[in-house]
């Protein structure tokens, strides 16, 4: 499985409550990391954020929607059960088996802290072509 | 949104008639309020209406506005006799998110000369935010026993006493909760979390009783003009994030098996009576008593923060109550008296006068009923009126609602700028994300008072007293 970690952009669209997030890239795989930057980047300035730790997820999911969600919401409650910040991710696919990795490091001071991001939702999820690569996007809970 | 679709029965109530495959939808609010709510409004409730075993109507309060499966401010009953379904896209991450109020025994006028004291010793002993921990650890055991009592647990652990209890909905422990439903990354994320704030619009704010609306419900309540209550805002943390991620999935993917056609699929469900209904809704009691305990602790650091200050002055709970939940309630639809599980998905339950599930002491005027405004407004306090069983199974609003996104908020304001200002108007804001005061700006929330109003126009509950900010402790 090759990773994926370039040639990636994310944004966000809007939402009265919440936060919509989009994340492109050449592959999906692409596009799920850019949506990963894109849920971390709101509760934290990902450039400051130092790699000095390292998580692993992986599943298996058939539908590639609910694994752009399920993707997320695995490095939320990571992140967060080991009290960590993260800012760098990666992302392999194999058929319907996923296989991720992140860098990031404990809070400290220094950080900037944004919000709590809750979970990904389906609400306007949808991960399809576009422009010759991939989109995905979701509303997440903040 | 566009009201062209539905009609008026009353200034405050509005209606979209049923047709095949879909049930009656009730709208509560001005049109004022009702024109500012964004189209996605209708379209999530209309689509909560198409859900198997819907009883009555479903329906919106003044403050709703666009979430995500349910409308925030949606509520809607289903009979399991029915084939009814319980929906974890009707709860929502934050179970059991909820408003803790306390009265005190403290005037105005005493608290000013120490209010940077006291706000400054509540923001040290509060943790707030993201990425703040608490100081308890819980082990996989300790937490199961958290599940499965509440705030029952927390005050056997010695945080408060035991007749805090008659205030707090369910006397503070939700039946039917099953820790072995709830996940092990569930737990794992609460592990420190017991006696957090949390972020986002979840905070503790020290205010003032400024105004009585209703003399002797606020006699009944132990509110007078001047007076300092407290508020504290906040939910199941982790755990409840992550019961509400686990079964969004899961009843998504289950849904077709069980015959459940889903409009839209973050209204995940399952009938109430089939076993992964069963599961759901063990796993959503426990993450229920995760937040009961939470807001107890939360209540008691509170306590001793104030009796550092005023040593022996009384600080009580006046109630506790969630606006995040689905209970089985038995409520009288179509002549009979049917059992039901209400969904209220950023909606207060408000019972009215004489309802026994209200506290003896608050029963000939209703269930207290609070109304959460932003940092810069303040909040209300209501009772549970006698017409709002028969027009929205005794639901209420919650807060003010949002009027702005928060990416336009945070383009709109800076958090340092906005702390500063609110301060010049004596409301003193202590948070460790300037990023998220922005987002959380009194301009991004709706007018408080045409929302507490139109809930009493109405008839879903009264006003009872106005309170407004002195500090506020921002997740």
């Amino acid at each position: 499985m090759a990773a994926a970690t370039l040639r990636t952009e994310h944004a966000y669209f809007e939402h009265d409550a919440d936060v919509g997030i989009v994340g492109r890239g050449e592959r999906v795989e692409d596009a799920f990391v850019a949506g990963a930057q894109a849920v971390f980047a709101l509760v934290s300035r990902l450039e400051d954020v130092r790699p000095l730790e390292r998580i692993e997820v992986a599943f298996e999911e058939p539908d590639v929607e609910l694994a752009f969600v399920t993707w997320l919401n695995r490095l939320v409650a990571e992140s967060q059960a080991r009290d960590l910040v993260l800012g760098r991710f990666a992302l392999a696919r194999a058929g319907a088996r996923w296989r991720g990795e992140a860098w990031g490091e404990r809070w400290r001071e220094a950080l900037e802290r944004g919000v709590d991001v809750k979970g990904a939702t389906l609400t306007m999820l949808s991960v399809k072509p576009v422009d010759g690569g991939w989109e995905a996007r979701c509303v997440v809970d903040v | 949104m566009d009201l062209s679709r539905i009609s008026c029965i009353d200034p405050c109530t509005w209606s979209l008639p049923a047709e095949p495959g879909r049930g009656e939808v009730r709208f509560f609010g001005t049109r004022e309020l009702l024109e500012a709510m964004d189209d996605k409004v209708m379209e999530q409730i209309t689509n909560v209406a198409k859900l198997p075993g819907l009883a009555g109507c479903a329906m919106t309060m003044p403050d709703a506005h666009w979430g995500y499966g349910f409308p925030i401010g949606g509520v809607a009953a289903f009979d399991p006799e029915e084939g009814g379904i319980i929906s974890a896209g009707g709860v929502g991450f934050d179970i059991s998110c909820g408003i803790r109020f306390l009265r005190t025994g403290i005037d105005r006028a005493a608290l000013m000369p120490l209010l940077h004291k006291v706000s400054d010793s509540l923001f040290r002993d509060i943790p707030a935010g993201v990425g703040e921990g608490g100081s308890l650890r819980l082990d996989a055991a300790e937490l199961d026993r958290v599940l499965a009592g509440g705030a029952r647990w927390a005050i056997a652990q010695g945080f408060g006493s035991a007749d805090e209890l008659e205030f707090v909905e369910e006397h503070g422990c939700m039946a039917g909760a099953d820790p072995a439903n709830v996940s092990p990354l569930a737990k794992a994320r609460q592990r420190g979390e017991m006696g957090t704030l949390g972020s986002g619009n979840h905070y503790l704010e020290v205010q003032w009783v400024e105004r009585i609306h209703d003399a002797a419900a606020a006699r009944a309540f132990g509110l007078h003009e001047g007076q300092v209550v407290v508020s504290i805002h906040c939910v199941s943390r982790g755990l409840g994030h992550q019961v509400g991620s686990d079964y969004l999935v899961s009843l998504a993917k289950a849904a077709a098996r069980l015959g459940v056609t889903l409009p839209d699929r973050e209204l995940a469900c399952a009938p109430i009576r089939s076993p992964e209904g069963r599961e759901y809704i063990g796993a959503m009691n426990a993450a229920m008593n995760c937040a009961l305990a939470n807001r107890q602790i939360l209540a008691h650091i509170t306590r001793k923060v104030f009796g550092h200050y005023f040593p022996g002055v009384p600080v009580e709970t006046l109630f506790d109550v969630s606006h995040n939940t689905c209970k089985p309630e038995l409520h009288r639809v179509d002549g009979r008296e049917r059992l039901l599980y209400v969904h209220r998905k950023g909606a207060t339950r408000a019972f009215g006068p004489g309802h026994p599930g209200i506290p003896e002491r608050y029963r000939a005027v209703g269930q207290p009923v609070i109304i959460g405004g932003s940092m810069g407004t303040g909040s209300y306090v209501l009772a549970g009126s006698p017409t709002g069983e028969a027009r929205a199974f005794s639901s209420a609003s919650h807060g003010a609602g949002r009027a702005m996104s928060r990416h336009k908020a945070l383009a709109r304001w800076r958090g340092r700028e906005l702390v500063d200002a609110l301060a010049t108007q004596g409301i003193l804001v202590r948070t460790r994300s300037m990023r998220g005061a922005a987002e959380e700006a009194p301009g991004a929330y709706k007018d408080l008072e045409m929302v507490a109003e139109a809930t009493e126009k109405a008839g879903l509950a009264r006003r009872v007293a106005a309170v407004r900010p002195l500090t506020c402790i921002k997740g």
